[in-house]
């Protein structure tokens, strides 16, 4: 190392010299810090989003690297946030990344103490199965007078608030198909 | 809003940086206050008197923007003489039925029209939340009225709101809001002095709002000043809702709810609709305007769309396939019926009701007592695990080894691991691009209802039941993609968006939906989201390169109009009202509307004109009729229908109350929706004995770190960290009163449960003067329950269920209580510890609550049809 290498090295020369005399910015860097990048430069992709909390509808930008999202940061584009992002939409990528995420299925039998694994497959046969005698347990055809009911009131459902719309209207349409009426979310409280 | 919409506050501050007066009316101090101009503290559940008291200020001193309200609202339609408001019947208006306990609304229409009330069953549309079917829409009144344009006329709108009003002056608002008269008359010379042509008021609310058993009719009060003073479709005004979830407008677009269908159209009802012809009618009202005069196409595209090629003219598009209401299928009725027994199974999707629905050991005694359970979501939830971590299994209520109920956990895909569309609080719809898969075995909603309804159809193939003909008949095909075969969300949206059957090409605007069974679409109000082919949400042309507008930042609805009703931001004549807040206007040149937004009128209408006599529907619609779903095209000061609960606001105390109504006789709504069951108990008010056991007022709010039932926050580290744990404040005024220390340990305690957190002594909350006698209130948030990082009691046990009749929502902000130092008895001793309340305040047990509370119902019955009155 040369006297002159050693010597810009030392952030105090460089402070007084340099463009940030101040010691806040460049003068302060390490080799290690000067060479760090930000995620949002290194990410393999971005995808453009909208923060999943309330409901002002923050827009987002979703940064991925080797498969795990490494970033969410506001969406300067977006009118309605100007890139700003409140704490929880801040913590948004805390909530996709949370070490609490629950990936597998878990199964509880009834009257057990514990979660036992299923299998995806052999859990939407099981539920499958329980709708259609849960739909036939109570169903009804007509009323009291005859007039037509065509409907079950054997299962419920809630929930939607926190959904997409198109999951909504398939949700919809499947219980209507199915005859079941008893369905709810959010907007009722 | 600060606290709960921090990022949508910054244009409340970009306005304040720019000269506006931020006012903030609260019973809590907040970080909304905090920056305020002026904060107003007052008494939870009593927001009807304060601007009922406005109102009145606004009339008393001819501060309407009277252009605007003769020529764009009701103020001038005359009422029918068979009506009597609550001046003269002590707080109860004509029509009360004491034994059903609703209105027959005949007496509260326009004059000349008391006959043409349809056939009405108002319990039955209470049960059925039917006024909310009227959302987005006026409900059935006659486009041909009669007028006073001078308002002189006793019996005019304006005149009688006059009337109805008159009560509530500055002294009375001080009594029943415990705000001092100059702090209100200050509030109310700032907004009307900040209304006119050259400037504009905007109102905004959330659930603190709602969530009461007056909760429409206090929205209804706002929306009175707004329309009085000239408020409303007019840029920086409106009553703006903000609501709590990222979609929560789109699950009540395209609903997951009960009582309707997508685009607001109602669920069929057993006994109203049997036939496809009767539905329709209902909807379409043939004798008025506006546009639900076209429901016919509406609903045929939408069964249509459910049941595809099946779906003919000659067979009325498969309507004999829709299930029927006949009652209160609603959420509390649901958890009521899973505590008897009654319903076998229950799906539960990004909803936590364990903490965040009222009655918490109701939701949890529901669920403890299914057949199976399925619950979608990130985290172990606590409507996930209730059978082994509840205050139930803690109190023995709910034992492990006894609980029937069989759970499958189906972990859930996140918003950044699916695409599809949000639609946020102004009914914008922005599209999300999908980042990465879900991983292990997490997937979309999409996913599990698509596969969920293709293996029922497998399943159920061949079935000869006639009960299954829908479901096997129903339109199922989306076409799907990767290793999950995930179903298309665009393909989803397109059918939402709707198409020509023919050519299959997207739909540009609902003005090109048909009866005959030749478009299909999902949900009327979204078509243009896909026109051209083209996904409208997922336009995102940057805010600065566009006009303050930004109409091309994803799509609104309807037809991409960004404010609603805004033919009202122009004079009759087609000018706006002042250049500085022009917005739309008629341009005679070119022969249509033009301005910075699509207007919310035909566009080629000309101001100057005039139906003909015979004319219905939009051609009904003068040029000069800004309310186009409305009936009778005008802003409605008073509601001749649609709302169950009378045509005007009125205030009543909240269903828990430690003060008698200073207004009126009759206490509490009487058109609420009670379920007095052992499980919900009612705490007794005046006019009852034992009100001096819950003496204090309690109301919840939100924290900005965490997320409603915190199922998106105690979850997740730096939020957690960021509030770590369950308290609750109190004036220092209360806590001497109670002997509470700050920090320490505290509890609340109602009739329903005990709530224990730490004890925050702060002026944030200051003890009110109401009548002679100060009101504590208490505020606690809601966010905890015994999962997550952060743990803790969760607020919302403290409540009992009882709704607005209107839209069947729960008393939610406001009840009375109990507060003590020191933590809540554990175990069985807290099982003992509330017997011991319910027995103090009156054997609570079998309570019934007094729903009339005044010997004038009697009146009010014989004068609720014209040939029975005067």
């Amino acid at each position: 190392m040369g006297v002159r290498t050693w010597i810009e090295g030392w952030p105090v020369y460089r402070q007084l010299t340099g463009t940030d005399p101040l010691g806040r910015g460049l003068a302060a860097m390490s080799p290690r810090s000067a060479e760090l990048r930000p995620r949002t430069e290194t990410a393999d992709s971005m995808a453009r989003s909208v923060c999943p909390y309330c409901a002002v509808g923050c827009g987002q930008r979703v940064y991925v690297k080797d498969g795990r999202v490494t970033q969410i940061e506001g969406d300067p584009d977006s009118p309605i946030n100007r890139g700003r992002l409140c704490p929880k939409g801040a913590a948004s990528k805390n909530l996709v990344t949370s070490k609490f995420r629950q990936t597998r299925v878990r199964y509880r039998r009834p009257y057990s103490t514990e979660w036992e694994d299923l299998d995806l497959d052999t859990a939407m046969d099981m539920i499958a199965d329980r709708v259609i005698a849960a739909r036939a347990a109570r169903w009804e055809d007509v009323d009291d007078s005859g007039r037509p009911l065509n409907r079950t009131l054997g299962f419920s459902g809630l929930g939607g608030a926190t959904l997409d719309n198109e999951e909504n209207y398939l949700i919809k349409k499947l219980f209507t198909a199915l005859g079941a009426i008893q369905i709810e979310n959010q907007a009722r409280i | 809003m600060a606290e709960c919409h921090p990022v949508g506050f910054q244009w409340v501050m970009a306005a304040k940086e720019r000269g506006a007066r931020v006012i903030h009316v609260d019973p809590r101090f907040t970080r909304t206050s905090a920056v305020a101009n002026t904060y107003v503290p007052i008494r939870a559940g009593s927001d009807i008197a304060f601007m009922g008291g406005i109102v009145k200020y606004i009339l008393d001193n001819e501060l309407d923007f009277r252009e605007y309200v003769l020529a764009y609202t009701n103020a001038a339609t005359i009422v029918s003489d068979d009506f009597c408001d609550t001046e003269d019947l002590d707080g109860l208006f004509s029509g009360y039925d004491p034994e059903l306990g609703v209105y027959d609304p005949t007496t509260w229409q326009y004059e000349g029209h008391e006959a043409a009330v349809e056939p009405r069953d108002p319990a039955m549309e209470r049960e059925t939340a039917m006024p909310m079917q009227h959302e987005s829409h006026g409900p059935g009144v006659s486009a041909r009225v009669r007028r006073d344009e001078t308002l002189q006329h006793p019996r005019c709108v304006y005149q009688l709101l006059k009337r109805h009003f008159s009560r509530y002056t500055p002294e009375m608002v001080e009594k029943v809001c415990g705000v001092p008269r100059e702090r209100f008359l200050d509030v109310a010379r700032a907004w009307t002095e900040n209304s006119g042509r050259e400037r504009t008021t905007a109102l905004v609310y959330a659930v603190g709002w709602t969530q009461h058993t007056t909760g429409a009719q206090t929205i209804r009060t706002g929306a009175i000043i707004q329309l009085l003073l000239g408020n409303v479709g007019r840029p920086g005004g409106g009553v703006m809702a903000l609501r709590g979830h990222a979609s929560i407008q789109g699950s009540t677009d395209i609903p997951t709810l009960f009582n309707l269908l997508p685009g607001y159209l109602p669920m069929p009802n057993a006994v109203l609709h049997p036939t496809y012809s009767d539905w329709v009618t209902s909807i379409c009202h043939p004798e008025q305007k506006g546009f639900w005069y076209k429901a016919p196409a509406y609903c045929a595209s939408l069964l249509k769309a459910y049941w595809g090629d099946k779906a003919t003219p000659d067979n009325d598009f498969c309507y004999g396939y829709m299930p029927r209401l006949t009652g209160d299928h609603g959420i509390y009725k649901q958890v009521l019926d899973m505590i008897d027994g009654k319903i076998k199974g229950y799906f539960l999707m990004g909803q936590n009701p364990a903490v965040g629905s009222m009655n918490g050991r109701a939701q949890r005694l529901g669920m403890g007592n299914l057949d199976w359970l399925v619950v979608r979501d990130l985290f172990e939830i606590e409507s996930a695990t209730f059978w082994k971590n509840s205050v139930e299994v803690e109190t023995g209520e709910i034992v492990p080894e006894e609980c029937p109920t069989e759970v499958f956990f189906m972990p859930a895909a996140s918003h950044v691991e699916k695409e599809g569309t949000f639609t946020q609080t102004q009914r914008l719809l922005q599209w999300r691009e999908k980042a990465l898969d879900p991983p292990g075995d997490a997937r979309s909603d999409l996913w599990f209802f698509f596969h969920l309804g293709r293996i029922i159809r497998e399943k159920l193939a061949g079935s000869p039941l006639r009960r299954d003909r829908p479901i096997l008949d129903l339109a199922w095909n989306y076409p799907t993609h990767g290793p999950h075969e995930e179903p298309s969300a665009e393909a989803v949206l397109r059918e939402i968006n709707g198409y020509a059957v023919d050519t299959g090409l997207t739909l540009r605007t609902f003005g090109q939906l048909r009866d005959d069974g030749s478009t299909v679409c999902g949900a009327w109000i979204y078509c243009g989201v896909f026109a051209d082919g083209v996904n409208q949400a997922n336009r995102r042309r940057p805010g600065k390169e566009q006009t303050w507008v930004a109409p091309e930042w994803g799509w609104a609805w309807p037809s991409n109009r960004r404010i609603l009703y805004n033919r009202a931001s122009a004079d009759p004549e087609g000018r706006p009202w002042s250049e500085r807040k022009a917005y739309l206007w008629w341009d005679e040149t070119k022969g249509c509307w033009d301005g910075y937004d699509d207007p919310d009128f035909e566009k080629t209408k000309p101001p100057t004109y005039r139906p003909g006599p015979e004319a219905e529907g939009t051609e009904a619609i003068a040029g000069d009729d800004p309310f186009i779903m409305q009936g009778d095209g005008k802003g409605w000061l008073y509601a001749p229908s649609g709302l169950l609960d009378g045509p005007l606001p009125t205030h009543y105390e909240p269903p828990e109350s430690p003060v008698r109504n200073p207004l009126y006789g009759q206490q509490a709504n009487p058109v609420r929706k009670v379920y007095d069951r052992p499980e919900n108990i009612t705490h007794p008010s005046p006019p009852e004995p034992h009100t001096d056991v819950f003496p204090y007022v309690f109301t919840i709010a939100r924290l900005t770190e965490h997320h409603t039932a915190g199922g998106m926050s105690r979850y997740v580290e730096h939020l957690a960290e960021l509030q770590p744990e369950m308290f609750f404040e109190v004036s220092p005024e209360l806590a001497a009163e109670r002997g509470l220390t700050h920090l320490d340990f505290g509890h609340v305690v109602t009739a329903r449960g005990a709530v224990e957190g730490k004890v925050l002594v702060t002026d944030r909350l200051t003890p009110l003067r109401v009548g002679n006698r100060a009101v504590h209130q208490i505020w606690l948030p809601y966010h905890w329950g015994p999962g997550g990082w952060s743990k803790g009691d969760s607020a919302n046990d403290l409540f009992t269920m009882v709704l607005d009749p209107n839209v069947l929502i729960q008393e939610g902000k406001a009840g009375t209580c109990d507060v003590r130092p020191g933590r809540r008895p554990h175990g069985k001793e807290l099982v003992d510890y509330l017997n011991e309340y319910r027995r103090r305040a009156g054997n609570l047990e079998y309570h019934q609550t007094p729903i009339i509370t005044t010997d004038a119902v009697h009146e009010s019955h014989r004068r609720g049809r014209p040939d029975d009155g005067s």
